[in-house]
């Protein structure tokens, strides 16, 4: 029964770290850059809905989607501000380092307005808890909630992507920009698209993180942000469904590692995983190799 | 009303040091000097220090003084910041200090004790609860428990109170405090009738996601958690254990205090958490009363452990140097010499512990003393 409860709570951690690495594996597969203050995007759509419910008092759902737009006009204007300026530079470093930059930023933003005190956030779920085998297997409404968040999440961004215009435009994007211009797609449209995308998610991402694990400081982003990007790497960077099966695998693996052999190993072991796994396939495991032409 | 209650309070305290160095030119003093926060962010702590030493001062100078001879206290500000405590240890030198009753936080007794001991300066530190704040010389002493022997005092505490037979430790495996105290606890409980049956770790990366180690407290049976972190993580602990159904006894130390005042914590949720601080201003002795009734009265304001600690380090000087039969005209160092020996041949009942001895080498030996939240309040057990 304590494996099932361990699977459970792997699934949980695993569909927070594979939305958020939703985000990481868009913005990479269609920017190729690495945004590194996605997991800082996260933390302030959690403060936009603690503050929405427990400040003002407006309902989950207003709230969330409140978060979202905040999140979704935040991530378009720091690719805007600090992004697109760099995008043609001569070393794809420069990008890098700016997305370091806006990551330290918006921390010591939320230090600034919200101060260093750890804020209890209250779960937005309202569904109760599952209690199967006779108490022995408790499923939280949160764990519910998150795991079916991330399926419905995966399901409609691949239809997004397979079925409608701009979904095609960022598959063109992704393949070559420069041929996607010429086929009159409106490459920084659809990168700024891609950002408001990806933040959107990190909303959601945010508040399903600090629902299940009710902890709310500036820095609360930063780990799961940097575990959902091993995950995205992971799982292929650039790949929709690798960025899912990668951020469960690495959420379960971090449960058990955590269970079954060192509670003080568990992180030691989920990088262990991840280089055995780039050393055997370098692409991740749904990653795409491409070929250079000569 | 409070600020005219302070007001009120500090002319009394001008007056009475007026008068105190009026009596000083007839027979001489002891000058005792304090360091702690009286500004910044832990001013809350120093304040406390200050409050009650002077308080404790003020009594013992009203009861005849120490050997007959009055007591000047001298307290400085050092916003908690390492370098202004040793400027403010160098003002208290020039003015002519004998003894130190500071200071109040760890960081700056280290610094301070780093000077104290070439000084061959005697310190007592009421709250410095980190090991390294008296351990370069033996000159240094403290009122509280250290960091890892509050390990020792919780297992005896748990033992002794029969209050678990099996016992789970979360604790933060990253962390110095954490791990010292989770060290001497395992080592104390060998020796307790209860039986370690899970410690759990988690470090400062993956401080988050408690259900692994929760599911293992509860299958090992542990009927009381203990939990030697700090309060950010607890309040989490504690919301994931109810989601979870799992309810045992969760057991702290003084990292847990704080834990009431998170922002949006469900303060029901810590209903039943007990943690060993040395002193709840409930308790119903006389001495504690009595204490926590006067310094309403002249603060206007609840006492917290800060202040009990420093109004027991007062009366431990006083007992030590009575037993020492030290006088004013005699210099730092030769009161130094003769207290280190006093502090290890008294016993002191105070409001943090009653028959408190110390080692040679500074730490105290006492009673522990454990409190448990009731109805969103800290309850004397």
């Amino acid at each position: 029964m304590s494996f099932l409860n361990y699977l459970i709570s792997g699934v949980s951690l695993g569909s927070v770290y594979a939305i958020i690495a939703l985000g990481y594996t868009m913005v990479y597969g269609i920017a190729k850059m690495l945004n590194f203050a996605h997991g800082d995007v996260i933390m302030v759509g959690a403060y936009v809905v603690f503050f929405a419910t427990s400040g003002a008092g407006v309902p989950a759902i207003p709230a969330v989607l409140l978060s979202m737009v905040v999140c979704t006009v935040l991530g378009v204007v720091i690719e805007k501000v600090a992004y697109k300026p760099l995008r043609n530079a001569s070393s794809s470093l420069a990008v890098l380092i700016t997305a370091i930059g806006v990551s330290y930023l918006l921390q010591n933003l939320a230090l600034l307005i919200c101060g260093s005190n750890t804020k209890s956030f209250t779960s937005v779920v309202g569904i109760p808890a599952l209690h199967l085998a006779g108490g022995q297997l408790v499923i939280t409404g949160e764990t519910l909630t998150t795991i079916v968040a991330c399926f419905v999440i995966v399901g409609c961004l691949s239809l997004f992507i397979s079925k409608t215009k701009p979904g095609q435009a960022m598959l063109a994007v992704s393949e070559d920009k420069g041929a996607a211009q010429l086929m009159g797609i409106n490459v920084n449209g659809t990168i700024a698209l891609t950002f408001a995308i990806g933040s959107g998610l990190a909303a959601i991402a945010g508040v399903l993180l600090c629902s299940a694990y009710p902890s709310l400081m500036p820095t609360t982003g930063s780990m799961p942000g940097i575990k959902a990007f091993v995950a995205a790497v992971f799982g292929g960077i650039g790949s929709i469904p690798g960025a899912m099966i990668g951020g469960i695998l690495l959420g379960v693996i971090e449960i058990f590692g955590r269970a079954y052999i060192s509670s003080q190993m568990a992180d030691a072991i989920v990088f262990a995983v991840l280089i055995v796994v780039l050393l055997v396939k370098p692409t991740g495991l749904f990653g795409k190799v491409v070929q250079e032409k000569v | 009303m409070k600020k005219l209650m302070r007001a009120a309070s500090a002319v009394l305290a001008a007056t009475m040091a007026l008068s105190v160095t009026a009596f000083a030119e007839e027979g001489g003093t002891f000058k005792i000097g304090g360091i702690g926060p009286l500004t910044g962010s832990t001013a809350i702590y120093g304040q406390a220090v200050m409050n009650a030493a002077q308080m404790a001062a003020d009594e013992i100078n009203a009861a005849g003084g120490i050997n007959g001879y009055q007591i000047e206290f001298n307290p400085q500000d050092d916003e908690s910041d390492a370098e202004k405590a040793v400027n403010a240890y160098n003002t208290l030198k020039d003015w002519g200090m004998q003894m130190l009753l500071g200071t109040v936080t760890s960081q700056p007794c280290i610094a301070v004790e780093g000077e104290a001991v070439n000084d061959n300066m005697f310190l007592l530190t009421p709250s410095g609860s980190a090991v390294e704040c008296i351990s370069a010389g033996d000159n240094a002493f403290r009122v509280c428990f250290s960091d890892p022997n509050q390990g020792t005092a919780s297992a005896r505490y748990i033992g002794e109170h029969e209050l678990a037979s099996k016992v789970a430790v979360i604790y933060d495996s990253s962390d110095a405090y954490s791990t010292g105290i989770y060290n001497n606890f395992a080592a104390e409980a060998a020796n307790q009738g209860f039986e370690v049956v899970a410690a759990e770790a988690f470090t400062a990366d993956s401080k988050t996601d408690f259900s692994v180690q929760l599911q293992k407290a509860k299958d090992s049976g542990a009927e009381l958690v203990f939990l030697p972190i700090y309060y950010t993580e607890a309040s989490l602990i504690l919301t994931q254990a109810a989601g979870m159904g799992y309810e045992p006894q969760f057991f702290g130390c003084d990292g847990l205090d704080g834990l009431l005042a998170v922002d949006g914590f469900d303060t029901a949720l810590a209903e039943g958490v007990m943690l060993l601080t040395p002193f709840a201003a409930d308790a119903e002795d006389e001495a504690t009363q009595t204490f926590v009734a006067n310094y309403e009265e002249q603060f206007g304001d609840t006492p917290n452990q800060f202040a009990a600690d420093a109004y027991d380090g007062m009366y431990i000087i006083k007992a030590a140097a009575e037993q020492a039969g030290i006088t004013p005209d005699m210099d730092a160092s030769a009161i130094c010499d003769a207290m280190k020996v006093a502090m290890t041949e008294i016993t002191v009942d105070g409001l943090t512990g009653s028959g408190i001895t110390w080692t040679a080498d500074g730490e105290p030996n006492k009673e522990p003393k454990a409190v448990m939240i009731e109805n969103g309040a800290y309850t004397a057990m």
